[in-house]
């Protein structure tokens, strides 16, 4: 239940006054629910009942941050409006709904008649629309009739799209994949650490310089890259500019909203070079690199990479 | 069944002892509602979504995925195994912790004595080693594969951005553990790898002298080197996969189907 502000409470109080021409203090009570209301034409419910939306769907469990929006009504004898944040677009609620007099001579039969119309969980949404359905009957010319019917909430801050969907349970069917995958990859990471020792040359040395020096393997292709062009270019722009600040921009560049393969091959093609064109180079760097980081062939003179020392023989 | 001795078997007691543990009020407590482990569960629809709903692994999982993603085809489970791997090397590495000592004269001899005379030392050592050339691969690969799916684009944008960092985050961390050892590899790939990053312009030799802690690789660098492997880089890293796994789930879960 959301409490609607006091103000929002007083006004509403006001303009149902000044309409029905009774004292304000007498409607005030009876929205509070403090006093009976003064005849049976008045309507027979005043706090409206606001359903929280169901947010099940989206399956994240999180509340949506909303923001009470406070919504005038045109006069309606409607007991309860059930306010789905979901369902509706709330906002697009401000226009009376289908407004029934319920000064004098409309009388109780009307205000019981009317719910069906359009309480319950008859679509609201076909009852909400931008216009007003039909006009108050026996309101005066020119009195327009505000009261205060409920608070709804205003759109969710995140978008929440339920579209079906073809999902499956996380348990079990991803879990097990991943536990199954977690698995492989413990097993295969132990086998291979059985085998193959990490490399651990002698001590730390500054006056031995090892010929060829290499940087990890992962920046082999920058340094393959520097024995080719300026430090400025390789040392910075190649990897700087385009590889780092270049690869954030990539989906502010790319501007095409298809996933399709089909839709996308220029995207695609540029991609498939620049993982080419690095592994090429990492592949030099490591293998095709000997003395004073000129070209051999590691099938003649051996690998000049001291993490492979121990993987590979070449006799 | 009896044994002809008024007993029980072995292994009826052992059933009857673990019926009574799972129905006790210490294992009741430990398990929320739902829970596989818990007594009387039973593989029904509602109790799957509780399996993920009342657990710590709802931080990671929604209760349903689409169908698509749970192929093994679809990612690889590239992600899932970086993530992983991140693990792995925190386990290891926290093994590596106690016997090492981040400075120039006991760098060397540790990591030695590490390798043969520390129980499990040495298969330690390999794992975290190759488990960070591993998890450079499969972030990289990770990578790809989301360009190739074109996953990056809205509303994954920003994601792509915090896995750009993440790819670059682990290459430091990849690389700031690389001078551990304290050996010649270690030493002078990392002189080649700075001198590089030396190259840009303006802030370039700064960062280069900040990194070092001097104009040269030293003791000092290892220090540096050091807290930044074990404490600074995996505390932004956490946060950063914090928000990638978060954005993960709020921009609509995995993408596609192509």
């Amino acid at each position: 239940m959301v409490d609607i502000p006091e103000h929002l409470l007083l006004r509403s109080a006001e303009a149902k006054a000044k309409a029905l021409g009774v004292p304000v203090e007498q409607v005030l009570a009876e929205m509070r629910g403090e006093a009976l209301p003064p005849s049976a034409s008045t309507t027979p419910s005043e706090t409206p009942e606001v359903s929280t939306p169901d947010d099940s769907e989206t399956s994240a469990g999180e509340e949506p941050a909303v923001e009470a929006d406070v919504v005038a009504i045109g006069d309606v004898a409607e007991p309860e409006v059930q306010a789905d944040a979901q369902a509706v677009e709330p906002d697009v609620v401000e226009q009376p709904l289908a407004a029934v007099a319920t000064t004098g001579d409309a009388g109780p039969d009307v205000a019981n008649s009317q719910p069906p119309a359009s309480g319950g969980d008859s679509p609201l949404a076909a009852t909400v629309s931008p216009r007003p359905v039909a006009q108050p009957e026996a309101v005066p010319e020119g009195v327009r009739t505000q009261r205060l019917l409920t608070v709804v909430k205003a759109r969710a801050i995140q978008q929440v799209k339920s579209s079906p969907a073809d999902k499956v349970n996380t348990w079990p069917h991803l879990m097990i994949a991943e536990f199954t995958a977690l698995l492989v990859m413990t097993g295969f990471l132990i086998i291979l650490s059985v085998i193959l020792q990490a490399p651990l040359l002698e001590l730390a040395n500054f006056n031995a310089t090892p010929n060829p020096s290499k940087a990890p393997w992962y920046f082999l292709g920058l340094q393959e890259l520097l024995s080719y062009y300026d430090p400025q270019i390789a040392g910075v722009i190649v990897p700087g500019i385009s590889g780092l600040i270049g690869f954030m921009a990539i989906p502010y560049i790319d501007r095409n909203p298809s996933t399709k393969p089909s839709d996308r091959k220029f995207a695609i093609l540029l991609f498939t070079f620049f993982l080419a064109g690095s592994a090429t180079l990492t592949m030099l760097g490591v293998l095709f690199r000997g003395p004073g980081f000129n070209f051999t062939y590691p099938w003649a003179d051996g690998i000049w990479f001291d993490d492979l020392k121990d993987w590979v023989y070449f006799e | 069944m009896a044994d002809g001795n008024g007993g029980l078997r072995l292994s009826e007691r052992i059933g009857e002892m673990a019926t009574r543990v799972r129905g006790g009020s210490v294992w009741e407590s430990m398990f929320r509602p739902g829970s596989p482990l818990k007594k009387g569960y039973s593989d029904t629809p509602r109790n799957r979504s509780y399996v993920i709903m009342n657990s710590v692994l709802y931080h990671l999982h929604p209760v349903k995925v689409k169908r698509h993603g749970v192929r093994l085809s679809y990612t690889l489970c590239l992600g899932g195994l970086s993530f992983f791997l991140f693990i792995l090397l925190t386990i290891t590495g926290i093994f590596l912790m106690f016997y090492y000592r981040p400075t120039a004269e006991a760098a060397y001899l540790d990591v030695e004595a590490l390798s043969t005379s520390v129980a499990f030392g040495s298969l330690v050592r390999n794992m975290h080693r190759w488990g960070a050339h591993l998890m450079v691969l499969t972030v990289f690969l990770h990578m790809s594969r989301v360009f190739y799916h074109g996953a990056y684009k809205p509303p994954r944008e920003f994601n792509w951005v915090i896995g750009v960092m993440l790819l670059l985050l682990t290459l430091l961390l990849s690389f700031t553990g690389y001078l551990l050892p304290w050996d010649q590899l270690a030493l002078w790939a990392v002189t080649v790898g700075t001198n590089m990053g030396g190259f840009t312009p303006i802030f370039g030799p700064g960062v280069k002298f900040a990194l070092l802690g001097g104009i040269e690789v030293t003791g000092n660098t290892l220090l540096r080197f050091y807290v930044l492997h074990v404490l600074f880089l995996p505390f932004i890293i956490v946060i950063f996969m914090a928000v990638h796994f978060w954005r993960v789930r709020k921009d609509g879960g995995i993408s596609g189907p192509l």
